[in-house]
């Protein structure tokens, strides 16, 4: 396996504890070339945990990793001139200024000394730094921060770009900027991996893998995902959406039952999916004896039940084990 | 190792000293108070000392050694006393911090080349000691009263003045404490910069992008500390100017003596400074660790306390701190003119630590989280 390969990240088994706890419980995973490949996650779901492991800087507990071909992490120093790594936490020096940063990290990155200027000054135009080169890193706001952090883990031009949790604390018309800019990295050739809890993220990558709990409970494209909930996401409109909440959330055909607004929506359990006419009109049934008004309305899955779907399954799972 | 990566990281740890006013302050700060403060508390101190004075004796040459010991300035007469007895309460209620007893058979001691005079010295006070030490020095005028008995091919018998204190301090000035200084300030700040240096990026976040480059770890760490040396060179330069024109420090030896002798303190401490800033967790862990290995030195090294008079196991003990060899080179070299060749034990065991604890801190440091 090598970069000019299809798979870019293979990892299988892995897996890291910290004492007791299994904050990454044997994933596989196989991240394309030249794709943006999203890590959808709530906190605390081990997406920064697994990201370290497979730049080589923590150690797992068991499993394997080889990243653009490399064995991780024993040759995670090869590893280390071909990746951009972007940490949650800004990681930048507060007390440089955003060039000394960029020529800080263009220094230690190799970056050819006749190559660094006009690679640095490239940089401060494509992320629109032109006028905020002497401003102290410290200073800049929490979107330019991220975009600082960008262009410097970008600044030798990697093949592999790891970020962890890009734009959590960026407004979102810096987010929509921000995403831009991936997709011009990857349509450049580069491979992204982008952990993120946001929704409308997760929608926008080639493929994702969504994380609970440290497992990997799904890994497909976005449409895939969705396609699989298909007769299964219902809308019900009702004047007292929280009465006809509770009483559905009863039946062991709902999976769940989220308010939005004046409505409710509804994800069926796999196994109603099935048989969802006789389901369905068991629940009208349960919905019109407290709101003789409402109806049931098929509507497309999204991410959000995708993610409902696949985690509520892990926590059933749980409880059962427990 | 890189030079390339190697500079960048020194041109990184200098843009952030740059804008980094509190440690800009104390890079000359410590050393122009501090010797100001060593300096003129020691000089003041040595004068007008309040003494109790018992002259049991009351010859005329005992009389004639009171006034020469007033005379110097050290101590003033404002005690009346008739016994040693009533100078030791005296000294026990602070009221004096020197008491002077010439004993009753003074003429026959002196004769005898016995201590003819004791200086009681309250012990808790160095200064005082100092004070004191400088006071016993007073010559016992021989013209007031010839000393007929002495054998004439005989050098004349000095009548000696014992000091009686927790124990006998060598005689020190601003001229012994200078050059001691130098390296006591050395010690504080190039410890002081570089126990936080390597911590404080782990704290604020900055490491693990650090450790995510290319970036090898001596270049990192090295890099790191690297312009530290320039940095102590300097302060050495002040504390020797401001000595030279303050207090009239003599430089004996060469000059480059004294920087290489520096040089090697100050690579020494930057080391043991890499090492506990990659062994500590946080930067309150890095301080704490910092003043557990200030302490002795300031205490054992010889600086305070003449080093001969120390248990054998604090003189071990002080064998394994920089400063002990660094003060055994400079006062070497600056006070009695000597070169560093012929000091090369204390050369070798400075070069040692540094290379010890260098390699111990980059083999300590991981390119690791866990
Ligand atoms: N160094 C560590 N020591 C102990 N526990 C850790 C450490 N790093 C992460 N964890 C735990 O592992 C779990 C996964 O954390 P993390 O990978 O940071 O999740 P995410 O990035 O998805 O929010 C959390 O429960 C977290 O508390
Ligand atoms: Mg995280």
């Amino acid at each position: 396996m090598s970069a000019d390969t299809d798979t870019v990240i293979r990892a299988r088994g892995l897996t890291r504890r910290f004492g007791d706890l299994v904050a990454v419980d044997r994933v596989d995973l196989d991240v394309p070339a030249q794709r943006v490949y999203g890590f959808l996650g709530p906190n605390g779901s081990g997406k920064s945990t697994t990201i370290r492991m497979l730049c080589g800087l923590l150690t797992p507990s068991a499993g394997e990793i080889e990243v653009l071909g490399l064995r991780i992490p024993s040759r995670a120093e090869e590893l280390r001139r071909h990746i951009g790594y972007m940490t949650q936490k800004f990681s930048l020096f507060d007390d440089l200024t955003v060039r000394e940063n960029l020529e800080f990290m263009a220094a230690v990155q190799d970056v050819p000394r006749a190559r660094m200027r006009a690679r640095i000054d490239t940089l401060v135009e494509e992320y629109r730094f032109g006028a905020m080169q002497r401003q102290l890193a410290g200073t800049l706001s929490g979107g330019q921060k991220q975009r600082l952090a960008l262009a410097a883990a970008v600044v030798h031009e990697p093949q592999l770009l790891f970020l962890d949790e890009p734009t959590s604390a960026v407004d979102p018309e810096s987010r929509r900027d921000f995403w831009e800019k991936l997709f011009e990295l990857a349509d450049a050739g580069a491979t992204l991996l982008v952990s993120t809890h946001y929704m409308d993220e997760a929608e926008r990558c080639h493929r994702l893998a969504i994380l609970d709990h440290g497992r990997l409970v799904a890994d497909d494209t976005p449409q895939a995902l969705t396609a699989r909930l298909a007769g299964r996401t219902y809308r019900v409109h009702a004047s007292r959406p929280g009465r006809i909440q509770q009483a559905l959330s009863q039946q062991d055909a709902v999976l769940s039952a989220a308010q939005i607004g004046a409505s409710l929506r509804v994800l069926l359990v796999e196994a109603a999916a099935q048989s969802a006419g006789e389901t369905l009109e068991v629940l009208a049934g349960v919905v019109r004896d407290i709101d003789a008004e409402a109806c049931f309305e098929a509507t497309e899955p999204n991410l959000e039940d995708v993610f409902v779907a696949v985690t509520h399954g892990g926590r059933a799972r749980r409880e059962q084990a427990a | 190792m890189n030079m390339r990566r190697l500079l960048a990281v020194m041109r990184k740890e200098l843009q952030q000293l740059r804008r980094d006013r509190v440690t800009l302050a104390m890079i000359l700060g410590i050393p122009i108070v501090q010797l100001v403060l060593f300096g003129y508390a020691i000089n003041l101190n040595l004068r007008n000392l309040d003494a109790g004075i018992v002259d049991q004796s009351g010859t005329q040459a005992s009389r004639a050694l009171v006034m020469d010991m007033l005379a110097t300035g050290i101590v003033r007469a404002s005690e009346r006393a008739h016994t040693p007895r009533q100078l030791m309460q005296a000294l026990q209620a602070g009221r004096i911090s020197v008491g002077i007893v010439i004993p009753r058979d003074f003429e026959r001691r002196r004769a005898e080349g016995r201590a003819v005079a004791q200086i009681l010295v309250d012990g808790s006070d160095t200064a005082v000691q100092f004070a004191a030490a400088q006071l016993a020095q007073t010559p016992i005028a021989n013209s007031a009263l010839p000393d007929t008995r002495a054998p004439p091919d005989s050098t004349p018998r000095q009548g000696r003045i014992r000091v009686v204190a927790f124990y006998n301090p060598e005689r020190r000035s601003a001229i012994n404490i200078v050059p001691g200084l130098i390296g006591v300030i050395l010690t504080m700040t190039m410890v002081l910069f570089t126990a936080v240096s390597v911590v404080r990026e782990r704290e604020r976040g900055n490491m693990e992008l650090l450790i995510a480059t290319p970036l090898s770890r001596s270049e990192l760490l090295v890099g790191k500390v690297l312009p530290y040396v320039g940095i102590g060179l300097l302060q050495t330069t002040v504390i020797l100017l401001l000595g030279v024109v303050l207090f009239a420090v003599p430089v004996h030896g060469l000059l480059v003596d004294v920087y290489l002798a520096a040089g090697l303190l100050i690579v020494a401490n930057l080391a043991l400074g890499l090492l506990i800033s990659t062994r500590a967790t946080s930067q309150f862990q890095a301080m704490q660790m910092m003043i557990f290995v200030f302490l002795p030195s300031i205490l054992l090294s010889g600086f305070m306390f003449p080093f001969a008079g120390m248990p054998i196991a604090a003189q071990w003990i002080a064998e394994v701190l920089p400063l002990t060899h660094f003060l055994r080179l400079i006062r070497g070299v600056m006070l009695r003119g000597a070169g560093l060749s012929q000091m090369w034990p204390d050369v070798l065991a400075l070069a040692a630590f540094s290379v010890l604890m260098l390699v111990l801190a980059i083999s300590q440091f991981r390119k690791r989280l866990d």
